[in-house]
């Protein structure tokens, strides 16, 4: 319309407007009256729309102002596991720590349940379970570096039969995690028990609030699995590690976690008692039918791991730990590494388990 | 005012495509033809194409034959051949492309090739020119022999031991650009409900990939440039099209022109897709064999016929005069020339491009970064890679190892660390990932052997290649002057925790210390073993000092090349001197 219009403009005015003619400009003038008032609203409401934007003091509505930048940083959400952690109540004359040596993994895992006062105890018709192995290196299982898939399934099935509607295995491994759960043979023993596998990906990471930890009030965890979960349960193998002494039930943990994990070995011992604190259990096992006694916690060599034959299930990591600590790493005399004893002083735990209840049992 | 279309209408397209034959017939009639079988074709390869790319990833792999197409191609075979006088593994398969293009000519442009099938799509797709200018864009320009000189170099460097052609070569680019480009991309804009179809799921973090920006643009620039000149890069760049179209000189069958039914009306031109000129004389070096001409021409006088005989020497009379005959016939066309099989390419400049291609090859070898002088400490080649003369002998640079490395480990060698002649050659950056120990992966997807097929004993050295001991990629280095324990009174040693051999490579040194505010600790101070060291690298990417690793992996002592080692006993030199 406009170019039309500057055309015209530029041709000869004729000298003598007809009456039609005056009409029709008259209406033409009308017209631009009417567009220049339209436009002048549009302008005019767009600039005080940009005003109330940015100038309306904060608290208004729709106001975008932010005087010192402090609005406009991200505000991450807190997440938190139940109070009190996944812990069922204590019961009376059971022993605290239940050991099984033998073969039979299923017989050996159900006695040293049964010792603790049977599988119904933990696990409820209806529960939805995490269970957390150690898969943090791509290894096959002979190695001892990886929890033994065929201790995963015998616990799943335990779990399973005591009514368990949904378990979730999960792990975030060192090493690339689709790689470390099929080399190790946990995704198969866990898919073929009928669990579900949760492999970690960005996504799946929230920010995790522990009160009371000394490094991790606020890290990332790996939260996709524990959405909707009652029961947690950890399921680790018993490993030589240079620097925190053992790695162990409460070290587990440690693969719940993401972010810079690298930068916790600055005070491992700190770091565990943390991890001891942020998840209260069901109950751990801990898996010594293989114990990779040098080289941990990644091993690699078949000379570095000896049979161990034994499965000790707990409701207190620290316990299971020691036990494993004594009796199964032979480091009997050794002081226990550090963060017993921090652990301890959390009140999270008994390291010293000889002044509590054990049942062995010899299955088979 | 009436506004140009901006790309095809798909419901008008749909509409044109299923409406009923003037003669009545009905529409199917019409669509069930030749171009409607190619464009299927097209549809399924470029499908495979893509299918194969998406399983290359270690939870998909199986047996699929991950870089088929790959194989497939004439002119990697071609050039390794000449390089290493070898044909390696699967190769043999561009057999199954040779052969009918000897027959064909080009169909593999027009039938197969999912790049020229890409480059085909968007040019239909944002096509919004008249006829008239369709005809003047499809018509043969001089520049579209470029690519018979790019061919020439790139072969002439392949005599050198320089393999080149995975520059331009378009399967290597489009299964590069794939990898590291639309792979992330298509990844990040997937729902998390869809993440199972990632191209890398269970990957520990979004994959990254250096100069990734680069060659995802210029993927784009390349299929841009359809909207200038339809099917540029196979007109003009396209090496593969070069030998396939030398080759299609021999081809049997080809599109022919009846001299008494051609009217000279060039409609013919509207859709050629290889500017092949089939409205005069068929270039039968450009032809992709695609039949739109068939389909454009009112006059049904062109179709795709055995060994048709150049009809121009049968004519008797004057085509000035109008009295020329054709067998008894009338000839109506005024262009007698049906055929110009060879490429248009005078043999001067063939020579021209041979020599270019001789200079070419002291350029890139000896600028610094690729010779056994100055080359790059980063340049850590993946396990089982020849040493590296042969590795850049056979380096096709398709990125089918970095699109399989489930660490994110590799990268596209940036010309820092290749030059020019090792640009998007496979390196480790152990920022970004490891060398997974138990992991072949990379080795079993490369098509050339550049990095050569090994199985998990051959790589950790055990029986029965115990005696050749594991495959070294470099070895790892400590500074001191950046390591916690070393120089910041702080316990760290995640270097030798997460350290994958048995005995582990790096050792501690325990160290008791009082620290600057009083108190007591024992340090673990990390040092190297570096006969057990074998450069994985795990120490260096989970060193918490990131950004510069206090622990590092260069490529010296690897063991794929003996002018390479560090340790004076090392296993190189020990079989070297037996």
């Amino acid at each position: 319309m406009s170019t039309e219009r500057r055309r015209g403009r530029r041709e000869p005015e004729p000298s003598e407007p007809s009456a039609q003619d005056r009409l029709d400009r008259e209406a033409h003038q009308r017209i631009e009256r009417r567009a220049l008032l339209k436009g002048a609203l549009g302008v005019g409401g767009a600039c005080a729309a940009a005003g109330w934007l940015s100038l309306a003091p904060a608290h208004w509505p729709l106001s975008l102002r932010d005087p010192d930048g402090e609005l406009g940083k991200p505000k991450p959400k807190i997440w938190s596991l139940p109070a009190g952690g996944f812990v069922v109540p204590d019961a009376p004359s059971v022993a605290d720590l239940g050991v099984a040596h033998g073969s039979q993994l299923r017989d050996m895992l159900r006695a040293a349940l049964d010792a603790l006062g049977g599988i119904a105890r933990f696990i409820q018709r209806g529960d939805v379970v995490v269970i957390k192995p150690n898969v943090a290196f791509e290894r096959p299982a002979a190695l001892g570096a990886t929890t033994n898939p065929e201790v995963l399934t015998a616990l799943i099935e335990l779990v399973r039969e005591a009514g368990a509607k949904e378990i979730r295995v999960a792990d975030n491994p060192i090493e690339s995690p689709e790689s470390c759960f099929a080399r190790s043979g946990i995704r198969a023993a866990a898919e073929a028990a009928g669990a579900r596998v949760y492999l970690p990906n960005p996504s799946s990471f929230a920010l995790l609030g522990t009160p009371g930890a000394t490094w991790i009030e606020r890290w990332p965890f790996f939260w996709a699995p524990f959405e909707g979960a009652n029961k947690v349960i950890g399921v680790s193998p018993i490993k030589d590690h240079n620097l925190c002494r053992a790695s162990m039930t409460t070290k587990n943990w440690y693969g719940l976690l993401g972010g810079r994990r690298n930068q916790f070995h600055q005070d491992i011992h700190g770091i565990i008692a943390d991890l001891a604190l942020m998840l209260r259990p069901t109950f751990v096992v801990l898996d010594a039918t293989r114990v990779l006694f040098r080289s941990g916690p990644t091993g690699g060599s078949l000379g570095d791991v000896k049979p161990g034959h034994t499965v000790v299930v707990s409701r207190d990591s620290l316990a299971a730990d020691a036990y494993g600590w004594d009796q199964l790493l032979e480091r009997q005399g050794e002081a226990l590494p550090a963060y017993f004893e921090k652990s301890a002083a959390r009140k999270l735990g008994q390291p010293d388990w000889r002044k509590l209840t054990l049942r062995e049992v010899q299955v088979g | 005012m009436k506004r140009l279309p901006v790309i095809q209408s798909v419901p008008q397209a749909i509409e044109r495509v299923t409406r009923d034959n003037r003669d009545g017939s009905p529409w199917f009639a019409r669509v069930f033809r030749l171009t409607t079988t190619r464009i299927v074709t097209q549809a399924a390869f470029f499908g495979l194409f893509m299918f194969l790319l998406w399983v290359t990833w270690f939870s998909r792999l199986e047996g699929y034959p991950a870089s088929l197409f790959l194989e497939l191609d004439p002119l990697v075979t071609l050039a390794t051949a000449i390089s290493t006088h070898t044909v390696y593994r699967w190769l043999w398969r561009s057999l199954w492309i040779l052969v009918p293009t000897l027959v064909l000519g080009r169909v593999f442009c027009g039938w197969m090739c999912p790049y020229g099938s890409l480059h085909q799509f968007m040019g239909w797709l944002f096509n919004i020119r008249r006829n008239k200018d369709n005809i003047q864009v499809n018509a043969y320009r001089p520049i579209f022999a470029f690519k018979y000189y790019l061919l020439v170099v790139m072969l002439v460097l392949s005599a050198f031991g320089a393999l080149q052609i995975g520059l331009l070569d378009p399967i290597c680019l489009l299964t590069r650009s794939v990898a590291t480009a639309i792979q992330p991309a298509f990844d990040a804009a997937l729902p998390d409900a869809l993440a199972g179809l990632a191209s890398s799921p269970g990957a520990p973090h979004p994959r990254v990939f250096s100069g990734a920006w680069f060659i995802g643009f210029l993927l784009i620039g390349l299929v841009g440039m359809n909207l200038v000149i339809p099917r540029f890069f196979c007109r003009v760049l396209c090496p593969l099209g070069a030998l396939l179209g030398t080759l299609s000189r021999f081809a049997l069958v080809r599109i022919d022109r009846d001299l008494t039914k051609c009217t000279d009306c060039n409609l013919c031109m509207r859709h050629c897709e290889g500017a092949s000129d089939p409205q005069e004389a068929l270039r039968k070096s450009e032809c992709f064999v695609c039949f739109n001409c068939i389909d454009d021409c009112p006059e049904d006088a062109l179709a795709f016929r055995l060994a048709p005989v150049p009809m121009h020497q049968q004519i008797l009379g004057s085509i000035q005069e109008g009295t020329a005959q054709l067998f008894g016939r009338r000839v109506i066309s005024k262009l007698p020339e049906t055929v110009l099989a060879a490429p248009d390419v005078p043999r001067r400049r063939w020579l021209f491009a041979g020599l270019a291609g001789v200079l070419a090859y002291p350029f890139l070898r000896y600028s610094k970064a690729v010779n056994a002088k100055s080359y790059s400490a980063k340049a850590i080649r993946p396990p089982g890679s020849v040493a590296e003369p042969e590795f850049l002998e056979r380096c096709i640079k398709c990125d089918q190892c970095i699109n399989v490395c489930p660490t994110n480990v590799l990268q596209p060698s940036t010309l820092a660390e290749g030059g020019l002649e090792g640009l998007w050659t496979p390196v480790m950056d152990f920022r970004t990932g490891f060398c997974q120990l138990n992991c072949t992966l990379c080795s079993e997807v490369c098509p050339t052997g550049a990095i050569q097929k090994i199985d998990l004993a051959r790589k950790l050295g055990k029986e029965p290649h115990a005696e050749a001991g594991p495959i070294r990629l470099g070895t790892a280095f400590f500074d001191r002057g950046r390591c916690l324990p070393w120089a910041m009174e702080t316990p760290c040693v995640v270097c030798e925790e997460v350290c994958p051999t048995s005995p582990k490579a790096i050792g501690t040194y325990e160290q008791p210390i009082t620290r600057w505010d009083g108190k007591q600790v024992v340090l673990q101070q990390p040092y190297m073993r570096p006969e057990l060291c074998i450069g994985c690298g795990i120490c260096e990417h989970e060193c918490p000092v990131q950004d510069q690793p206090a622990v590092y992996v260069t490529a010296i002592g690897e063991s794929r090349s003996k002018d390479r080692t560090l340790l004076l006993g090392s296993r190189e030199a020990q079989s070297s001197k037996t």
